[in-house]
């Protein structure tokens, strides 16, 4: 599959090969399928990548993916205005987004601290987030990151950010971290179900209503 | 705790093998490069999720071959366990519990203890202090579970701060903000670490002391010193004051992954003064020491592999190991040998029937287990 009969279609190979998860052989595929769809299929998925990179445009508030200066999030007036839930990037907004169960806006720090990926506090969005929390409208905070030592690394960061605002009203959450639903106890790793131990709930508040 | 069958595809040498083994004393005998410590070496990987002689995964799998599989069947308590590592070329490694798969490597270790005594110990005086850091870990995190991740984590958090103490010598700039972070996480976990390794020596040293005396019929009095910049007391303060050395130098001199043991027989560092024979006689009793502590503190009798030990060791010292094997205090043993003649002699002296299995360029031959001794 190295040497292909024509150069263009070497090309479309390529390309689709440098999408994430995608192998030469699922490259492949993509373009024999494309090369069947009828030439204005083709043209319009084009098209919409072109204008997908040259007209997307980050939300001036969230730094959400927008059309406009405001995503649709920040321009809904329906949410919850006084609660921000914070999130590395796009793909966890909209993971978080997806479990319906949360009504507050969000701030997109587009990645968290890593100095071994050259990652630093300067390369995030953070400026912009402690510049919101000065005003009195925001009173609660969810710091909702992966439970990796970068992300814990983050969270402090921005509590220590935070509690230098001077806003002792201001709530500082974290999103429950603990033993999957569905998941053994007895199967539960040591840290895991540490961690669940200490952040037990009340049992009222697990009841679905 | 004991291993019952062991089955191999593509582990070092060996394509295909499938061994059953006696609870008591098992011999691999063949010639060198046979592959008999490869065998040794599979048991310690289902043990300590990798090999004891080359901590490359990917080189442990067959030359020419995709991937390697070893299982161990297990009985622990009288409940069966199976255990199941499978490595592809460049994948992660898989290890599983009677088919649940571990989500971390360091959620099994511990499970199976394991004690090798092996003739490359020897780097253990001769190599630099990362050696006897692992000799300490491997048997800590051995039964103490948040040890491990303790650990993981503070090596994580010094090859961070190494990264940014880097970027400031790079961007010739200094963010006292971003090092901060990860100096109040490393601190807590270096105390931590500190205390564990510290109560670990102090209760292993006499241990080892009363082995090594056995082993050598002498009253020489060894020991075994921690060293630690955090002796020093508040290791905040450690790591303040050594700030402009670490930028200067672009990564962490101070901490524990710096801490270091001195072995010292009379007043004198071994590395430099014992015999030839004396450093043998202290990496025994080091081993030794490690089986009795593990088993002392986890109630469980560790596996123990014996590696080439008859050939690099002088009769009277084999015979004084025997000695102590033979008592009930040991669980199952397994050894490799180039002699089989010997290896029987041996264990038909101290009254211990043994399973031999012959070895012969990755294929094995086991034969069948020697009538059980009749009690005198
Ligand atoms: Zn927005």
């Amino acid at each position: 599959m190295n040497s292909f009969p024509s150069k263009i279609f070497e090309q479309a190979v390529n390309e689709f090969a440098s999408l994430p998860g995608i192998g030469r052989r699922s490259a492949v595929r993509m373009v024999l399928h494309m090369l069947k769809q009828n030439p204005e299929e083709a043209r319009r998925f084009g098209e919409t990548m072109i204008r997908l990179t040259r007209e997307i445009r980050f939300c001036k508030n969230c730094h959400n993916i927008s059309d406009s200066e405001l995503c649709s999030i920040c321009a809904d007036h329906r949410r919850d205005a006084t609660t921000i839930c914070i999130v590395e990037d796009v793909r966890d907004l909209l993971a978080v987004e997806n479990t319906n169960q949360y009504r507050g806006l969000y701030h997109v720090l587009g990645g968290i601290i890593s100095p071994m990926d050259g990652i630093g506090p300067n390369n995030l969005n953070i400026e912009t987030l402690l510049e919101k929390l000065k005003t009195d409208t925001i009173t609660e905070i969810i710091m909702a990151l992966s439970a990796t030592m970068e992300g814990d690394t983050t969270v402090f960061y921005l509590y220590k950010k935070v509690s230098q605002l001077n806003r002792p009203e201001l709530k500082l959450t974290s999103i429950s971290r603990g033993v999957s639903i569905g998941d053994d106890l007895e199967y539960a790793d040591e840290v895991t179900l540490g961690r669940s131990i200490l952040n037990r709930t009340p049992y009222e508040s697990t009841l679905v209503r | 705790m004991h291993l019952r069958k062991l089955s191999l595809i593509n582990f070092k040498n060996y394509p295909e093998a499938g061994l059953e083994f006696s609870i008591e004393a098992n011999a691999f005998v063949g010639d060198n490069g046979s592959g008999k410590t490869n065998l040794l070496d599979a048991i310690h990987y289902l043990s300590l999720c990798k090999s004891y002689f080359n901590p490359a995964d990917n080189q442990n799998i067959m030359h020419g071959a995709e991937f390697m599989l070893i299982q161990g069947t297990y009985d622990l308590n009288g409940v069966e366990e199976l255990i199941h590592c499978g490595l592809k070329r460049g994948q992660r490694k898989v290890f599983k519990r009677n088919n649940k798969e571990y989500e971390r490597l360091a959620d099994h270790i511990g499970l199976l203890p394991v004690v090798m005594i092996s003739p490359v110990d020897s780097m253990l005086i001769t190599e630099g202090s990362e050696e006897r850091r692992k000799f300490i870990d491997s048997i800590i995190s051995q039964y103490d579970k948040s040890y491990l991740n303790d650990l993981i984590s503070y090596n994580k958090i010094v090859a961070h701060r190494n990264a940014l103490l880097k970027q400031f010598a790079l961007s010739r700039s200094f963010d006292g903000a971003s090092l901060e972070i990860w100096d109040d996480q490393l601190v807590p976990l270096a105390d931590h670490l500190f205390v564990k390794r510290h109560e670990f020596i102090s209760r292993f040293s006499p241990i080892f002391q009363q082995h090594y005396n056995y082993i050598t019929e002498a009253k020489e009095e060894v020991s075994i010193v921690y060293e630690s910049h955090l002796e020093a007391g508040n290791f905040a303060a450690t790591l303040s004051s050594s700030l402009e050395k670490d930028r200067y130098m672009q990564y962490t001199t101070k901490g524990i992954h710096k801490d270091d043991l001195v072995f010292t027989s009379g007043a004198y560092p071994v590395k430099r003064f014992a015999s030839q024979g004396q450093q043998k006689s202290f990496l025994i009793a080091l081993k030794l020491a490690q089986f009795q502590f593990i088993r002392e503190v986890t109630g469980v009798k560790p596996i123990l592999l014996l590696d080439d030990i008859f050939d690099k060791l002088d009769d009277s010292r084999v015979k004084r190991l025997m000695e102590l094997v033979s008592r009930d205090n040991f669980g199952q043993l397994f050894i490799s040998d180039t002699h089989p003649e010997r290896v029987q002699k041996i264990f038909h002296d101290i009254g211990i029937p043994i399973r031999v299995f012959e070895v012969t360029n990755g294929f094995v031959k086991s034969n069948p287990l020697p009538a059980a001794h009749e009690p005198a």
